[in-house]
């Protein structure tokens, strides 16, 4: 068993441990922490995989600014503890098996097709996913997108400024 | 590095299905919207991952949209829950059955 795939177990475990806790914990402060903690981990499964950049993107971005932003909100709002136990009884069963059947079939997904997946993968080049080849790469073939997400990133912003104008105040 | 694709989209396809499922159990507003973070970077691990199978970047140019399209989300989600908020005086999903503030 080689080291990378030691440390991706332990990675793993941790990603899968913190997502459920998230679902479980009944505060929501403490479901923002561990899906921050969840992120972090998926950062570092990032840097394994050769995406330098993405992970210190899904560092700052992720766990940094929209989970504050999260953070903010729950307790701008007080929600720590809304919202508990299911109004229609049937609805958690139901939930967890339909949650199984999409695993199975993302399972068997994986298990047909297995072969080409389990493959041991080829060197990849010198500087892949750092800084300067992914920035080239957005800088030329993906020009367009990157322009539009500008202009969506605007659109974000004064549609959320938009939105959460308090209109009772203007008519008074 | 040298770490099989399969164990990492098995790993994205946990994280994906415990998203939808705290989107189905979860009865706080902020918790699901958490939940479909989760299931976003279940999608983005799973690109990062062929990424380096194919050794193509293109992946990892897609996951850096995906990421900037989830933080437009994140902004106007969280206000649609203050807006929200501010006539209901609730987060609960139970409570937000209808269309008029």
């Amino acid at each position: 068993m080689s080291v990378d795939l030691i440390l991706f177990i332990i990675l793993a475990t941790v990603a899968v441990a913190s997502a459920a806790a998230m679902l479980i914990s009944s505060n929501a402060v403490y479901s923002a922490m561990f899906l921050v903690l969840n992120f972090v981990t998926i950062a570092v499964i990032y840097l394994v995989l050769n995406a330098a950049f993405i992970a210190m993107v899904q560092v700052t971005v992720y766990a940094g600014a929209i989970m504050v932003l999260f953070l903010f909100v729950i307790m701008l709002l007080g929600a720590e503890r809304a919202g508990k136990g299911p109004s229609i009884p049937w609805q958690r069963p139901v939930a967890i098996l339909m949650g199984a059947v999409l695993l199975g079939e993302m399972a068997y997904i994986l298990l047909a097709r297995r072969g080409e997946l389990l493959a041991a993968l080829g060197e990849v080049p010198q500087g892949f996913g750092s800084p300067t080849s992914v920035g080239s790469l957005l800088f030329s073939r993906f020009l367009l997108p990157f322009e539009v997400t500008s202009v969506l990133l605007l659109v974000a912003m004064i549609g959320a400024i938009v939105i959460t104008r308090d209109e009772r105040k203007e008519s008074q | 590095m040298n770490l099989p694709t399969a164990y990492v989209l098995g790993l994205s396809a946990l994280l994906f299905t415990m998203g939808a499922l705290g989107v189905l159990i979860r009865r706080n507003t902020l918790v699901i919207f958490m939940s479909v973070e989760l299931m976003l970077n279940a999608a983005n691990l799973a690109f990062i991952a062929f990424a380096r199978g194919a050794a193509d970047l293109a992946g990892q140019v897609l996951v850096f949209f995906v990421i900037a399209v989830a933080a437009a989300e994140v902004a106007v989600g969280l206000a649609l829950i203050v807006a929200i908020f501010r006539t209901k005086h609730s987060v609960d999903i139970d409570q937000i059955n209808t269309l008029r503030g």
